[in-house]
């Protein structure tokens, strides 16, 4: 049998389930790959003797015929998930050695169906950054390199170790989280498929908040089934998340390889911005073509309000993740920096346990919500919010059955070439998909081709609320219609294995 | 803005002064989990024994809206005749504080779940005001810090952390120390009522901040300074008063009252200065995103209230009606709910018609003394409302008189514990005697023996009462009294 760690998600699960390969060979497998891949910095922590322990017990339900639809595959936990028992950082040092005493929903659901965990991922502190460089645990670095060049590329963020990991074959999918495009970017930069679901569509129970109005997890895989089959089991109702829809999960595989004739495609002007790369305009002209040749309608519409999404995203979000961080105080739990009070005490150990860029969003978020700026800046932003939203209505009211924009406004960049002095350039990479989060509705990136670079660029698709089935028929049209690429060979593993 | 009786006017130096006063309450609703997470409320217990993760703002931890709280506040709101919000929302109050675990604490501030009411309050048996109700809303209580028991460190206590508060923010209607006594003893009647709040100070579970300012009587408002966290009506009303005096020494040496946040100090009997205006926190309010909107219709509302107990404003003025009370007896029995099922339960006792003014006066006199003698409410007392019914009744029958009566209710509190009133009556000997020859006999002895007070009395018929009393302690009290005065006129000829 082939390397275990270069099947899909879909294709493991098959040989599993028919006793081909063993969860534990799966897993021995991804465990050393894991173990070989710590130059790219994609794991936080590494939980090999759980993940062994976690494929022995599913090897032994599918001996007893009671496989789950997950059944003995070992996937990666962006560290914003709590897990139990297992530290939980949030990329941050504030909870550098922190163990929750609970399992987030969305985890429990993946054991529940039978997946093993192989260890927590790297992403940009608190979710807050689109290339994991935030991280108190360093940048997770892309398997991806401009050929010929060994310079170090940024995986996207902030689910950066989600997206390497998954295109580093170190698992067969990962988790991730996505407030503004943290799992649409990453997997765009990677050459990976990520989708963030519509709002409320999985629960946000045990995922450390960033931003609540905002965050939805969603799974990164390496094909449009994958991801499909990760998000069946990450979906549901969960009566402890109030903002959490009680509305039947589909089979959303079933979708995969459903015919799109006749759908009809969106194509919004505004998102043609200045200064994009030609070769963005061009990607995006083919992913028409190819949505076209498949029997789908093209038609132009209008999102008139996208250009104030971004700066009304920067000013929800922060406002949002100031409160949410106050929790972080030094006195019941994470990181304590003592003082001479108590005063003194919250402010020590915030300013040792925050990064510049979460601190930056603190004091961002603190003064947009202060007495005499409120409505000039918060309320503003959620009027705004609002017409982003309704511009979507129009459009899928007019009979618009998904949207397709560029992913991302270029293709990846080298670590430390954006956001140095100017946070706005780093801020411009969400540009494409913030209007998503801000309207709640679903979204998936998928691979469409290779940049000049021969770096991987993506397309996003936009949904209707609660239609992630058609996004996932549409998005497997880009990706069989799409050139083949190649996952990046392995230089990061001392014994690279032969492939 | 109602203006207040010249009687409740201050006098100072330099003229009279009017005193506002407006309340925040903070009832803790009677739940047996907290607000948001379904840790127990229960009080006293080991402290942070009684914290869910989401209690102590675990990483990740969301509320969730305990439903009974929520028709809680609404049949408060509806006890307090107010508007029912069948839309509101909940916001974050953004602080930081060792107590407060997240950081900020779940409120309602723009949307609350209760708008405009009203609560009808008797100050005095002859005055009754009318007190504005503004709002009512759902917030978290924080835990509790203690800075007592290290040199160098606080330590906190979340069990009070999350619990369900219903804060009920009066209009500035009040006018006086007994008027905000007056009000907070009414409100704490009808949350006891409606069963939504015990109305146990002394556990916190009702607490006051209390708004004063002082004015020229009928003049424009002037600077408030609120107090905080006053535990008990006593200490409430001294806190009006001790405020306003302060603040009327300041206005009255030419000095401005600074709006500021003060804390009441019972021992010493003086508030303190907590935070000035500037030092005041901007809480950053905004909407909770972790929550949605709360919203039910007018059914929810309609069943609930098919659902209240009389409340005491209707079942005084039924007490008036049906009884016929006099108001101020009628507002002393509905003041607790118990003691006017007490009061209910001695009047229909046995299915037999009685007095029910009589009852109402033996249980509002000397049951509720000996009660009060021993401390305890009258229904907490071993004298039962059946007992109540039989003494009153034995009085009606003739079988014993009013004075006796208070001798049967005085052996039930003691020796006779337990006991029937017409048991002891009977095993005592007690009953009246109505035999008119008996009772003749006695009086002709009285007669003979006293021939001064005979001519005294003929001349001065107001001296008969010193008959009655001898001809009573001749008979060892037994005889009915009735009986004693028509043979005592008839053989003085009066």
């Amino acid at each position: 049998m082939s390397d275990p760690t270069s099947l899909t998600l879909a294709e493991a699960r098959d040989a599993v389930r028919s006793k081909s390969l063993s969860s534990r060979e799966l897993t021995e497998a991804h465990v050393a790959a894991v173990a070989a891949a710590r130059p790219l910095n994609a794991f936080i922590t590494e939980t090999p003797e759980r993940a062994l322990a976690m494929a022995d017990a599913a090897d032994a339900r599918i001996a007893r015929g009671e496989a789950g639809p997950l059944e003995g595959l070992p996937l990666g936990i962006k560290d914003l998930y709590c897990t139990e028992g297992v530290r939980t950082t949030a990329g941050s040092r504030i909870l550098d050695s922190f163990v929750p005493g609970y399992e987030s929903t969305v985890s429990s659901q993946l054991w529940r169906d039978g997946a093993v965990m192989l260890g927590k991922l790297n992403l940009d502190e608190f979710a807050m950054g689109s290339s994991n460089e935030t991280s108190y645990h360093g940048p997770a670095v892309s398997p991806w390199r401009r050929p010929g060049s060994e310079t170090a590329l940024v995986p996207g963020g902030s689910s950066g170790g989600s997206a390497a990991a998954v295109a580093a074959r170190l698992c067969l999918g990962a988790t991730a989280t996505d407030t503004g495009g943290s799992i649409r970017q990453p997997a765009a930069f990677t050459g990976t498929v990520g989708i963030k679901p519509t709002y409320g569509r999985c629960s946000r129970w045990g995922v450390v908040a960033f931003a609540s109005s905002l965050d939805q997890a969603g799974p990164i895989t390496r094909t449009v089934r994958d991801a499909a089959i990760l998000l069946r089991s990450m979906a549901g109702h969960d009566p402890k998340d109030s903002t959490s829809v009680d509305l039947a999960v589909p089979d959303y595989e079933a979708e995969v390889g459903a015919s799109v004739a006749g759908k009809t495609i969106g194509i919004p002007r505004q998102y043609r911005i200045d200064g994009m790369p030609a070769e963005i305009d061009a990607l995006w002209a083919e992913g028409v073509a190819w949505l076209k040749a498949a029997g789908a309608r093209i038609v132009d519409i209008e999102l008139p309000h996208t250009r104030y999404a971004l700066p009304a995203y920067y000013i929800v979000a922060p406002a949002e993740a100031s409160s949410n961080l106050a929790r972080y105080d030094g006195v019941r739990y994470g990181l304590r920096v003592p003082g001479r009070d108590i005063a003194e005490m919250y402010g020590n150990t915030r300013a040792a346990g925050f990064g510049p860029e979460v601190r930056r969003r603190i004091m961002i978020g603190t003064y947009v919500l202060s007495a005499g700026y409120y409505d000039a800046y918060y309320l503003k932003a959620q009027k705004i919010r609002t017409l982003v939203r309704q511009d979507f209505e129009r459009a899928f009211a007019d009979g618009v059955d998904a949207i397709l924009t560029p992913a991302t406004p270029s293709a990846a960049f080298a670590i430390g070439e954006k956001g140095g002095d100017d946070p706005i350039a780093m801020y411009l990479n969400d540009a494409f998909t913030v209007t998503v989060n801000l309207a709640g509705l679903p979204g998936i990136a998928v691979p469409a081709g290779l940049s000049a670079d021969k770096l991987p660029l993506g397309l996003q698709l936009i949904g209707r609320p609660f239609d992630e089935g058609t996004l996932f028929s549409l998005a497997e049209v880009i990706e069989r219609s799409a050139p083949k690429t190649e996952l990046p060979s392995d230089w990061w593993s001392a014994t690279a294995p032969t492939r | 803005m109602a203006k207040a009786s010249e009687s409740k006017l201050v006098a100072g130096a330099t003229g009279d002064w009017e005193i506002v006063v407006g309340m925040e309450v903070h009832a803790q609703v009677s739940s047996k989990s907290k607000l948001f997470s379904g840790a127990s409320t229960a009080f006293g217990a080991e402290p942070n024994s009684q914290v869910s993760f989401i209690d102590a703002a675990m990483p990740g931890m969301l509320p969730v809206i305990n439903e009974f709280c929520v028709a809680q506040a609404v049949r408060t709101g509806l006890g307090l005749n107010a508007a029912i919000n069948r839309r509101s929302t909940f916001d974050r109050k953004n602080y930081f504080y060792p107590d407060l675990p997240q950081g900020y604490q779940i409120s309602q501030f723009k949307h609350p779940i209760v708008g405009e009411g009203e609560v009808l309050v008797d100050v005095t048996p002859s005055e009754q005001i009318r007190v504005g109700i503004e709002r009512l809303h759902l917030e978290q209580d924080a835990g509790k810090s203690t800075h007592d028991q290290s040199p160098t460190e606080s330590f906190v206590d979340l069990n009070r952390s999350g619990v369900a508060l219903m804060e009920i923010v009066s209009r500035p209607d009040i006018r006086s120390a007994d008027e905000a006594k007056a009000y907070v003893t009414k409100l704490r009647t009808i949350l006891r009522y409606l069963g939504t709040c015990d109305g146990d100070m002394e556990k916190g579970s009702l607490r006051a901040d209390v708004n004063v300012s002082v004015r020229r009587p009928g003049g424009p408002l002037g600077t408030r300074c609120e107090i905080k966290n006053v535990n008990s009506i006593r200490f409430i009303g001294q806190a009006v008063d001790t405020e306003a005096r302060r603040q009327i020494a300041i206005l009255e040496d030419g000095g401005a009252i600074d709006q500021e946040t003060r804390l009441f100090d019972p021992v010493r009997g003086e508030t303190r200065s907590m935070r000035s205006k500037e030092e005041a926190h901007d809480y950053r309010y905004f909407p909770d995103p972790d929550l949605l909107p709360l919203e039910f219709d007018q059914a929810y509302v309609d069943e609930l209230a098919a659902g209240l107990p009389e409340l005491p404003d209707a079942k005084k003025a039924r007490f008036v009606s049906d009884y016929g009370l006099s108001p101020y007896d009628a507002s002393v029995l509905v003041a607790e709910r118990d003691l006017a099922a007490y009061y209910e339960r001695a009047v229909a006792s046995g299915g037999v018609k009685r007095d029910a003014k009589i009852v109402a006066n033996w249980i509002t006199g000397d049951v509720a003394a000996y009660a009060n003698a021993i401390g305890r409410s009258v229904q907490d007392t071993h004298i039962t409302p059946e007992q109540v019914a039989a003494l009153v009744d034995l009085i009606a029958d003739g079988t014993i008189s009013g004075k006796i009566a208070k001798d049967v209710l005085a052996l039930m509190t003691g020796e006779e514990s337990g006991a029937s009133p017409r048991d002891i009556v009977e095993r005592r000997g007690l009953r009246q005697v109505t035999d008119t020859g008996a009772i003749a006999a006695a009086i002709d002895a009285i007669m003979a023996a006293n021939p001064d007070k005979v001519a005294q009395v003929q001349a001065k018929p107001t001296m008969l009462g010193w008959f009655v009393g001898q001809a009573l302690k001749a008979t060892g009290g037994k005889a009915n009294p009735q009986v004693v005065n028509d043979v005592l006129r008839s053989k003085l000829g009066l």
